[in-house]
């Protein structure tokens, strides 16, 4: 995205992030112009949906203006021209190890993350193996306790929880449904539901948007989590199979079995997702009741459908309507195409109907 | 949608008309909400208290089917207190001085009397989206369409908005919400009786000529027939073949009754799906399809844009992928077709329709998804629509329409309205919801939404199983007691056809101009259920 300088700025102005310049924005933060050129700190209170919160520390960096150096989160911090920006100081490592380490002592060893084990390294666990914190540096502090909640949508395991906030500010500031808040302050902070009712009383609409801006194991997909590994399970980048808004999803495959479903953040819906998107996109597909082989009626139309191979059921249809059009004319046959089939499909049914069967008799169901 | 679902955040003032938004499309209502925590202005016409009304700063709770009268009224106010852009309606627009005489007649007052809402709110409304034009946005859905004067509320609607300028901006237009994944691209790609691909009208010699030439045959030149035409014909003997791919229509239409019967009535009927839908139970040919996660392709999103589909996993069994099926049947009919893949077969469509010809696989893959039109390989895809001109190429129309009521009105046996929708849990004729383990927690079975004063007038309580009757038939239903339904009407979603068919119930009575049935409106009444008899 451009955006032209505004007047009064210059529009040459850069900022200079680990010796590398970067077009000065103004009104940006300073974590745009490390994004802008690819420079990764940890964010893991930051969804860009919500905007900067900026109480994990984590995305903290050096800056320096006029010959002033001071230490900034970068998430938070607005950009200013000609500002010199060092992300990755020796200081700076050792400060993230051990925020890292601190969170680390009030969590479950990395190896038992459920997040980590059935879907792909969780953002908190990627960024204690990048800066190699100590699980045990710290001695251990009580931990949050899972939530006994029996909803078979979203697993709530709070010992993983590390009181970034993005699930109740997802909740609340971009999903507004404000089912969960935080209760409690400091180490006693817990999020929770309103009068902690379990989240089927509350107002909460199963969007998973929480789940998917959880950068830990926290909070999980249930209907996934533990049925996969997560270094056998591949993604597929694909469209939600509901409504018009085309919110893009991930489908999740292991020994070429269907498991389960993701939000695609990279897609314009931007990760957000509705219950039927998040919960329901891919159960139908592998559901037992799918019709398998192709079904010819037998005995005349009191009859029952039977089992057919694709060669006669072809030839059947194929010679039905030889037989129609021959008798009635080809304006007694009409096709249906499908609002839930791709372009392609129906661009063949349409063109099929026209060329091959001789009628414009084509319609589909936006009318109904 | 002549605008972007990212361009809803930030407009100044948005009017959603007939458009459950939270449920229906959850995901562009957080665009919606994002607007109003912005400080946008948020209007809401729906007969229903609907979860949107929350965030709100009116609702316009209005009659059902009394839209008409409400947005010419809004057109009088804009018009009477000089509140148009002029210079919009002079240069792109034509009809005008017609538009302005013929709302004459619909003062605020009319309108509050037509529609039930005060004539100050109508007049408030107004004066807000013309205040806030170009930055001024309407949304509807199926609760403007599915009228018999569905196109006549479209065009009102669209008066409204030529009229405050609200086209060629951003953050602004007429922006209908499409309910299924690929109902853009359905009409996209031709499967209209009078279009062919990419809205090329199949009546032109010079289209009709382009694409004889590309398919080497001769085109028919009658007209094709609707659905609604068709079904007409099934019943009169004349149509005497169906092939329905991927459509529960036994379920999804009106008057479901009727359409079993047409179906029923057929000589051969095919479905080709990926379950045995009820609609697939009756009919002579079965074809096993694949889901989207089977195969490669495209869908268009409401917003005109063009996104990859891709292949996860194999079908199941012998099932094939819908294309793949249509192309043995293109061979069994003498028709070999030499685009045999997805990738081709998008190829040949889109070089055919000027509005697509720019979006290919590698595009898609590289770039994403592309907004039509997209004409060219190096067009950015358009984000909205109607810039410097109307996509007609014609200065856009101020088309005077007048309020019609529904074509069955409630009276004292039918006293009550029922208007159908859905519910955000499930979708559609359920066939996809049913199968998704847990949904049946959240909305475990069909309601009727009934008003506390309907339900008491008839001894009804929350809960209580019920029954529902039109002229065309009759269900059992639990009763959901709720002031979400305002008085006199019923709601209800038609998602578990198994134990409770609401189509039923619906009027098939359409409108004239696109045979869009009338699914918002139709006469019914509510019943205590029989007791058992005592013996």
């Amino acid at each position: 995205m451009t955006t032209a300088a505004k007047p009064g700025t210059t529009s040459h102005a850069l900022v200079v992030v680990n010796g590398a310049g970067v077009r000065y924005r103004e009104g940006g933060r300073v974590l745009g112009a490390l994004k802008e050129i690819g420079v990764k700190v940890p964010t893991l209170c930051y969804d860009e949906r919500v905007g900067p919160v900026g109480t994990c520390r984590m995305c903290l960096v050096e800056v320096e203006v006029d010959g002033r150096k001071q230490t900034v989160a970068s998430c938070t911090a607005f950009q200013q021209p000609g500002m010199k920006v060092a992300t990755h100081t020796p200081e700076l490592r050792e400060y993230r190890q051990t925020l890292l380490e601190l969170l680390l002592s009030e969590t479950p060893s990395p190896n038992e993350c459920p997040k980590c084990q059935s879907f792909a390294t969780c953002e908190f666990h990627s960024a204690v193996n990048e800066y190699r914190a100590r699980w045990d540096r710290f001695p251990r502090l009580r931990t949050r306790q899972k939530a006994a909640d029996p909803n078979p949508f979203i697993q709530r395991d709070y010992d993983f929880c590390i009181a970034c906030y993005r699930c109740t500010n997802i909740c609340n500031d971009w999903e507004m449904a404000s089912a969960i808040t935080v209760q409690g302050r400091g180490q006693d902070s817990r999020i929770h539901t309103f009068f902690n009712n379990m989240l089927l009383e509350s107002p909460c609409t199963f969007c998973g948007q929480c789940v998917n801006t959880c950068p830990t194991g926290a909070l999980t997909d249930r209907k996934i989590v533990g049925k996969t590994d997560a270094k056998k399970v591949t993604r597929t980048k694909t469209i939600c199979p509901y409504c018009g808004v085309g919110c893009g999803i991930h489908l999740l495959t292991q020994d070429g079995k269907l498991m389960g479903s993701e939000p695609d953040f990279s897609a314009p819906s931007r990760g957000s997702l509705c219950v039927k998107g998040q919960f329901g996109s891919w159960e139908f597909v592998r559901s037992e009741d799918r019709l398998k082989y192709p079904l010819i009626r037998r005995g005349g139309k009191n009859g029952t459908l039977e089992r057919a191979s694709w060669d006669e059921a072809l030839d059947l249809v194929a010679s039905r309507f030889k037989e129609i059009i021959a008798r009635d004319g080809p304006d007694a046959i009409t096709c249906w195409c499908s609002a839930r089939c791709t372009n392609e499909s129906n661009y063949l049914l349409q063109k099929f109907t026209r060329i091959a069967l001789g009628t414009n008799n084509v319609d589909n169901c936006s009318r109904t | 949608m002549s605008n972007s679902i990212e361009e809803l955040a930030g407009v100044r003032f948005l009017l959603v008309a007939g458009s459950n938004t939270t449920e229906t499309h959850p995901v562009i209502a957080l665009r919606m909400k994002r607007a109003v925590r912005n400080g946008a202005g948020l209007v809401v016409i729906d007969p229903r208290k609907i979860e949107l009304t929350r965030f709100a700063s009116r609702h316009l709770q209005l009659r059902v089917g009394t839209d008409i009268a409400v947005l010419n009224a809004m057109a009088h106010v804009i018009i009477k207190e000089r509140l148009y852009n002029a210079e919009f309606v002079k240069n792109r627009t034509e009809g005008f001085e017609a538009l302005a005489r013929h709302v004459e007649l619909y003062t605020p007052e009319y309108a509050a009397e037509v529609s039930g809402l005060k004539a100050e709110d109508i007049a408030a409304t107004a004066r807000e989206y013309a205040a806030a034009s170009p930055k001024a946005a309407i949304c509807y859905t199926v609760g403007i369409t599915e009228h018999s004067c569905g196109t006549h509320n479209v065009q009102a609607i669209a008066n409204l908005a030529m009229l405050c300028g609200n086209f060629g901006q951003p953050n602004s237009g007429v922006n209908p919400l499409r309910g299924q994944n690929n109902v853009q691209g359905t009409g996209d790609m031709g499967a209209i009786p009078t279009d062919l691909p990419g809205y090329q009208k199949l009546e032109k010699p010079e289209v009709r000529a382009k694409f004889e030439k590309a398919w080497g045959v001769t085109l028919p030149r009658r007209r094709g027939v609707t659905k609604i035409t068709a079904i007409d014909q099934m019943l009169r003997g004349k149509m005497k073949a169906v092939y329905i791919m991927g459509e529960n229509t036994v379920v999804s239409d009106p008057n479901a009754t009727h359409v079993e019967h047409a179906l029923k009535k057929v000589d051969f009927l095919v479905v080709q799906d990926i379950f045995l839908t009820e609609t697939a139970r009756i009919a002579d040919v079965v074809l096993p399809g694949a889901a989207f996660a089977e195969t490669e392709g495209t869908f268009a999103n409401s917003e005109r844009r063009v996104q990859r589909v891709r292949k996860a996993v194999e079908p199941p069994g012998e099932a094939m992928a819908d294309w793949q099926i249509i192309l043995e049947l293109f061979k069994r009919m003498g028709h070999p077709q030499k685009a045999t893949e997805p990738k081709e077969i998008w190829k040949e469509a889109a070089s055919l329709a000027p509005i697509l010809s720019g979006i290919t696989y590698e595009r898609l893959d590289k770039e994403g998804g592309l907004q039509w039109p997209c004409p060219t390989p190096d067009h950015p895809g358009t984000v909205y629509l109607h810039t410097d001109e109307f996509s007609t190429g014609q200065p856009g129309f101020f088309a005077p329409v007048d309020h019609i009521p529904p074509a069955e009105e409630p009276d004292p046996e039918y006293p009550l309205v029922l208007t159908t929708g859905r519910r955000r849990v499930t979708y559609h004729t359920g066939t996809q919801t049913s199968r998704a383990s847990g949904f049946e927690l959240l909305v475990p079975h069909e309601w009727a939404e009934i008003n506390p004063h309907d339900a008491e007038g008839v001894g009804i309580e929350d809960g209580e199983r019920i029954v529902v009757a039109s002229r065309r038939g009759r269900v059992e239903v639990p009763a959901k007691v709720t002031d979400r339904s305002p008085r006199g009407v019923v709601f209800m979603s038609f998602a578990f056809p198994e134990l409770t068919h609401t189509n039923v119930l619906t009027n098939d009575a359409f409108d004239f101009i696109t045979e869009t049935p009338e699914f918002k409106a139709c006469a019914v009444k509510i019943e205590k259920l029989a007791a058992p008899a005592a013996d």
